[in-house]
């Protein structure tokens, strides 16, 4: 006779996950707060975005002056994004300006400016931007680049000149984003959320899911059957990734529709890969649940591992700005893999092939992860 | 089963949570279709003992048998042959009786998982509180159901802590009258207590006074 049974049995993980399904019907708080907080996220973060502050305050370099530059300057200040500071300034001063926060902006004009562009050269101004809060200058440095295409068409004569009136401009404004050198800009807000929200709720609400059996006395009675933790572990998985995929597609959907967040990449890819994710933060729950005392407990290790998860991922800081043991830290959480995933395939179209580098990380934690649950989780009360 | 009549039979079992001895060897022998009452009072450690029987802790010291499976080292193949109803109800109040019901019966693997249930719905009277939600029933239909996820999977063995605590009289009666009419269909039953007319109400006392003297005495030191 064996003397110990070892089988798994599907039967039994069904069980745990219809039971799992049914409380979750029931808990509507939890199920509200698993809708809720998508939302209420996206509202927060998309007036962040829609933010679009004018005005911001453009210092010139003092340099040669011409028509050409007083047109540029012109045209600029119209388009309502810009408060030209007078007088002037040297170069110097400007940079000053820049790091104090006095100009957002400092435009530059090279020695030679107008003859250059009379000569057809293109010749290059350089607007220096203060992009520490690249959200704030995303559309100032937009519709700078559009004005340079044709500030100076209206100066320059027809006739001989009119060939310098080129589709590409009279001259090239070279844009240099100090401070900010990744330019994270709004487009990466949205896709990172997906990540933030799920990371945030994904391990908060299996965090509980074995803490409330032992707190409600009904641990007793789910082991005095012959549950497996094998089992138990996955059942209470099982029904939060599709409550991870509704909030997936929530998300999605108010990134098309409300932001314009471009999808250039494969929908399919993005949501296989997010099934890897969504798992490596369940089990994350599951195994502060099986460690944690409390419900209290495990809540307050559910925010002891999302806030390195959002600071240290690259969601809330450039991740090539960070030291290198902040760095180290990040690359073992999976928000900061799956950060480059999204904005990679939703922004830069890349394919399954090419994102596969960033698959194994999450893999490996969501198996260590799983493993801690699993030897964890008691058979016994002892 | 080796020796045929004996379903539980351990000795000296011993069990210790933090220093704190919960358990002191103890020996008992339960035979097939005895009702075997077990009598103690608050914190003399009949809910440990069970526990111990059922595969849900491990003894510390001692050894034996329950259904012919070692306490020690079988606890898996004891649970599914194991009836056992906890002191306090420990099944989910935000299920209904019958989702409740078809949890514990898809737990045990039971092939015909829908015709259990409802026979056992049947048999125990809950019929017409099979959509209520367990945490909405009162004592005595809590323990109802209660016995009814322990009955669902046909044990030979019942493990009863307490069941009849807290519930009226006619409850009990009738819970009584569930627990003879299984005695005689050879469902073997321990049933702790820790009151002495409950006591009266199984056909095995076998040392059980000893053991309650046994018992008031240590509960009277320090
Ligand atoms: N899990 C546990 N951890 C620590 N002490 C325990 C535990 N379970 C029981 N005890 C202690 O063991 C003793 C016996 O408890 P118990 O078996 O519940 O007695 P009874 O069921 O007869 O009231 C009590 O003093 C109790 O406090
Ligand atoms: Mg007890």
């Amino acid at each position: 006779m064996n003397t110990k049974e070892r089988t798994l049995s599907l039967s039994r993980f069904i069980a745990v996950v219809v039971k799992e399904f049914m409380q979750m019907r029931r808990d509507r708080l939890t199920f509200g707060i698993l809708i809720g907080i998508p939302v209420a996220q996206l509202i927060i973060f998309g007036y962040a975005i829609n933010f679009d502050p004018k005005g911001l305050p453009l210092a010139v370099v003092r340099g040669e002056e011409s028509v050409f530059t007083r047109n540029v300057i012109t045209g600029l200040k119209t388009s309502g994004y810009f408060r030209v500071l007078d007088p002037p300034v040297s170069a110097a001063r400007a940079r000053v300006m820049l790091a104090t926060g006095e100009a957002q902006f400092a435009l530059a004009f090279p020695p030679g400016f107008a003859a250059s562009v009379l000569r057809g050269e293109r010749p290059q101004a350089l607007l220096e931007a203060d992009a520490t809060d690249p959200v704030a200058t995303a559309n100032a440095i937009a519709a700078a680049t559009l004005i340079s295409a044709d500030a100076l068409d209206r100066d320059l004569p027809p006739g001989l000149f009119s060939d310098l009136r080129r589709r590409e401009g009279a001259f090239r404004l070279t844009v240099h984003r100090a401070f900010n050198p990744e330019g994270v800009t709004r487009y990466n807000v949205v896709p990172g959320l997906l990540g933030v929200v799920l990371t945030l709720t994904m391990v908060l609400v299996t965090g509980v899911a074995i803490t409330r059996e032992r707190e409600r006395g009904t641990m007793e009675s789910l082991l005095a059957t012959p549950a497996r933790p094998v089992e138990v572990i996955f059942g209470k998985i099982v029904p939060y990734v599709i409550v991870g995929y509704i909030q997936v597609s929530l998300i999605l959907t108010a990134a098309w529709l409300l932001f314009g967040v471009p999808m250039v990449g494969n929908i399919v890819t993005l949501l296989l890969v997010t099934l890897i994710f969504i798992t490596a933060n369940l089990s994350v729950g599951v195994t502060f649940s099986t460690i944690a005392r409390n419900q209290l407990q495990s809540v307050q290790m559910t925010f002891f591992f999302f806030l390195p998860s959002i600071m240290l991922s690259g969601f809330m800081f450039p991740f090539r700005g960070m030291p290198g043991w902040a760095q180290w830290i990040g690359s073992i959480l999976p928000l900061t893999h799956y950060l480059r995933v999204v904005r990679g395939i939703l922004l830069k179209g890349l394919g399954f092939m090419e994102v596969t580098q960033f698959l194994w990380p999450m893999v490996l934690f969501m198996a260590v992860a799983l493993t801690v649950a699993v030897i964890r989780y008691r058979e016994t009360l002892d | 089963m080796a020796n045929g009549e004996a379903v539980i039979s351990v000795r000296g079992l011993t069990k210790t949570f933090k220093g704190k001895v919960a358990v002191n060897d103890f020996s008992l022998t339960v035979n097939r279709g005895d009702i075997h009452g077990f009598l103690g009072p608050n914190g003399s450690g009949k809910t440990t003992t069970i526990r111990m029987l059922c595969g849900l802790l491990t003894p510390d010291k001692g050894e034996g048998e329950c259904l012919g499976y070692d306490v020690r080292t079988q606890q898996s193949l004891i649970k599914r042959r194991v009836g056992y109803m906890t002191q306090k109800f420990s099944l989910w109040e935000d299920l209904t009786v019958s989702e409740n019901l078809e949890f514990v019966a898809r737990m045990y693997g039971l092939p015909q998982r829908r015709r259990a249930v409802e026979r056992i719905i049947e048999w125990i009277g809950l019929g017409d509180r099979r959509a209520s939600l367990a945490g909405s029933l009162s004592g005595g239909w809590k323990q109802r159901l209660a016995l009814a996820a322990a009955l669902i999977h046909e044990p030979a063995l019942l493990l009863l802590d307490e069941p009849t605590a807290g519930v009226d009289p006619k409850a009990r009666r009738e819970f009584w009258n569930h627990i003879h009419q299984l005695s005689r269909q050879g469902v073997t039953t321990l049933v702790s207590t820790h009151y002495m007319d409950e006591a009266e109400r199984c056909n095995k006392l076998a040392s059980l006074e000893d053991v309650f003297i046994h018992l008031m005495a240590r509960r009277r030191e320090p």
